[in-house]
């Protein structure tokens, strides 16, 4: 059923549209640069005044980029969408009655969310790289601490990024989740995910609030770039992963609690 | 009237065995409330196996509540129910394997053709094997009549077409019920009389068939059994022949003496209506001949004289009320 479900969601158009307007950014991104003759000052975004020297860059700076914004929302659609569309098709009874079970419904659903989040990710970072490399010179990677390690390793660590930022992802897509399975109109889970994520950013910006920021789930969001020291610093990370970990704990279980026992009426 | 008729001809014996079950349905005080309001109450439904029950109710009735609950998809704020022999909801994923259904509707991925969308859902449960998967789809959609259609998209399906492809998944699996909500929906003449030949042909094979429709001429050209709801509530369950024999039978006297024939009639303890060249009467215990031979006797050139059996609308009418608006 999972590779049933796999296949099921990446054949879609809509996935594809998605997936070519998160391969878009980073490419829209690196040509300007290319065009423009460089970032204008030292203001921009981390990563951004690298690509220009070294193209692999682009990946990184793509995912900081795309990683406030349109990462989460092409999440939020996917898996905003993951039950409260099929209720709203109508399939979703007809899946229960097949019968499907719903823990195993679920547990599906949440693993072609998984799926996605790492394949957004994934276009996001391949598209940067790819683009940055045809369009600026390649060579050894500076770290943020100054040092350069091989294009290879510097490489590695590139995709070990973009493997954290698919992780970083995943308390949000489950929030997502748990919104899906309370109504049967996938814009209102998308909706609420893309507030609690707005909500979330806003508290974050506000100091007299620093108490609360640890908690908040796009907090760590950026700690990703803690892999690009020459000594890697795992602290923010592994918080990081923790808050996330247990973001996905909780709103899994209240998904599960509330699927597994509703009325379906669609 | 009021009537509840519960004389269903089956064997009374009660097991629990699946395969031994007279039962294919059987709910017992089956509630669900939506808020204050008992959306059906009380319902103790049984469904003989092998039979072809025809569920019938006005629109509001509860009856696609109590299909949602039989089949799981929502739980009873009171009662039991089995099916096959198993309570639902605990021992779904034993049960539905072996329930074909269509609930409200089909309800289909518009951006899939009507093949892919079988496949999908076949995919989703057990004892959908890979490896028989195309030949069932095949014939299925052959079933149904849907094989010209199945590469094109079920968004560029018709009503009609719809309900094919929502009857072909539910026909897609070895089933010994079915669970049919207003299977002829939106089809065309040709389509309505296609799946009355079908069910008969699936309870010719021993599947029980449980039809929910508003046509009631339908029901009665394919059910054995019916149960009719109003608001909530059973009001009868039965044989067809039951439930009919139940109700009036109606007398028509086509004459030309109209007022001799009503007051003939009248005479008899019986209460005439006529038109211009007919008078009607609700026959009670009256043999119709020799109400026939007194018409005679009193002089009424009796033209025509005819016994109406009251149809299944007629007797759905007299238990559920004349009354157009939904109930509730």
């Amino acid at each position: 059923m999972l590779r049933a479900e796999l296949f099921h969601l990446f054949r879609r158009r809509r996935v594809h549209a998605l997936l070519a307007v998160l391969a878009l950014v980073p490419i829209a991104i690196v040509v300007s640069l290319k065009f423009s003759g460089g970032p204008g000052g030292g203001d921009g975004p981390t990563f951004l005044n690298q690509v220009t020297n070294n193209g692999v860059f682009a990946a990184l700076a793509a995912l900081t980029i795309s990683l406030p914004v349109f990462l989460p929302l092409a999440i939020s659609i996917v898996a905003g969408d993951s039950i409260a569309g099929e209720a709203g098709l109508g399939t979703l009874r007809y899946l229960l009655v097949r019968p499907s079970g719903r823990s195993r419904l679920l547990a599906v659903k949440a693993a072609t969310v998984i799926a996605f989040c790492f394949a957004a990710t994934l276009a996001v970072a391949v598209a940067g790289l790819v683009t940055g490399s045809i369009l600026f010179p390649v060579g050894r990677v500076t770290t943020l601490s100054g040092d350069t390690l091989s294009l290879w390793a510097g490489i590695v660590r590139i995709g070990g990024a973009a493997g954290l930022v698919a992780l970083t992802l995943l308390g949000l897509a489950a929030i997502a989740l748990f919104a899906s399975t309370l109504t049967d109109v996938p814009v209102g889970a998308m909706g609420a995910t893309l507030g609690i994520l707005i909500l979330s950013g806003v508290l974050d910006a506000i100091p007299q609030l620093s108490g609360l920021h640890p908690w908040l789930f796009t907090h760590g969001w950026l700690s990703f770039a803690d892999l690009l020291r020459t000594h890697i610093t795992w602290t923010a990370i592994d918080k990081n992963l923790a808050l996330q970990a247990g973001y996905v704990a909780v709103f899994a279980s209240a998904a599960w609690a509330r699927f597994t026992t509703r009325d379906v009426l669609a | 009237m009021n009537l509840a008729v519960r004389t269903v001809d089956s064997p009374r014996a009660r097991t629990t065995h699946a395969a031994s079950s007279p039962w294919a349905i059987r709910t017992s005080a089956l509630t669900k409330r939506f808020g204050p309001i008992a959306v059906v109450d009380g319902l103790d439904l049984e469904v003989p196996t092998g039979s072809v029950f025809g569920f019938l109710g006005p629109n509001g009735s509860g009856k696609t509540t109590t299909i949602r609950m039989l089949l799981g998809l929502i739980s009873p704020s009171e009662g039991e129910i089995e099916l096959l022999g198993k309570p639902i909801p605990s021992a779904s994923a034993d049960v539905l394997p072996a329930v074909g259904a269509l609930v409200e509707g089909p309800a289909f991925y518009p951006w899939l053709t009507g093949r892919q969308n079988l496949q999908r859902i076949d995919a989703a449960g057990p004892l959908g094997e890979r490896r028989t998967r195309q030949s069932r789809i095949d014939i299925a959609l052959e079933r149904v009549g849907l094989t010209a259609a199945a590469g094109k998209k079920f968004g560029a399906y018709s009503l009609g077409m719809r309900q094919r492809l929502g009857l072909a998944n539910a026909l897609l699996r070895p089933r010994q019920l079915l669970i049919l909500d207003e299977p002829t929906n939106g089809m065309d003449p040709q389509g309505t009389r296609e799946i009355r030949h079908l069910v008969r042909e699936l309870a010719a094979d021993g599947t029980t068939v449980f039809l929910s429709s508003h046509l009631l001429a339908e029901i009665e050209q394919v059910c054995t059994h019916v149960a009719v709801m109003n608001l909530g509530q059973l009001l009868a369950q039965s044989s067809l022949a039951a439930l009919q024999a139940t109700a009036a039978s109606r007398l028509r006297i086509d004459t030309d003496d109209v007022a001799l024939a009503a007051q003939v009639l009248a005479n008899c303890g019986l209460e005439a209506s006529t038109t211009a060249l007919s008078a009607f009467a609700d026959l009670q215990n009256q043999a119709p001949h020799e109400l026939c031979r007194m018409l005679v006797d009193a002089g009424v050139r009796v033209n025509g004289f005819v016994v109406e059996r009251p149809s299944l609308e007629d007797t759905f009418v007299a238990l559920t009320g004349e009354g157009f608006d939904v109930a509730r």
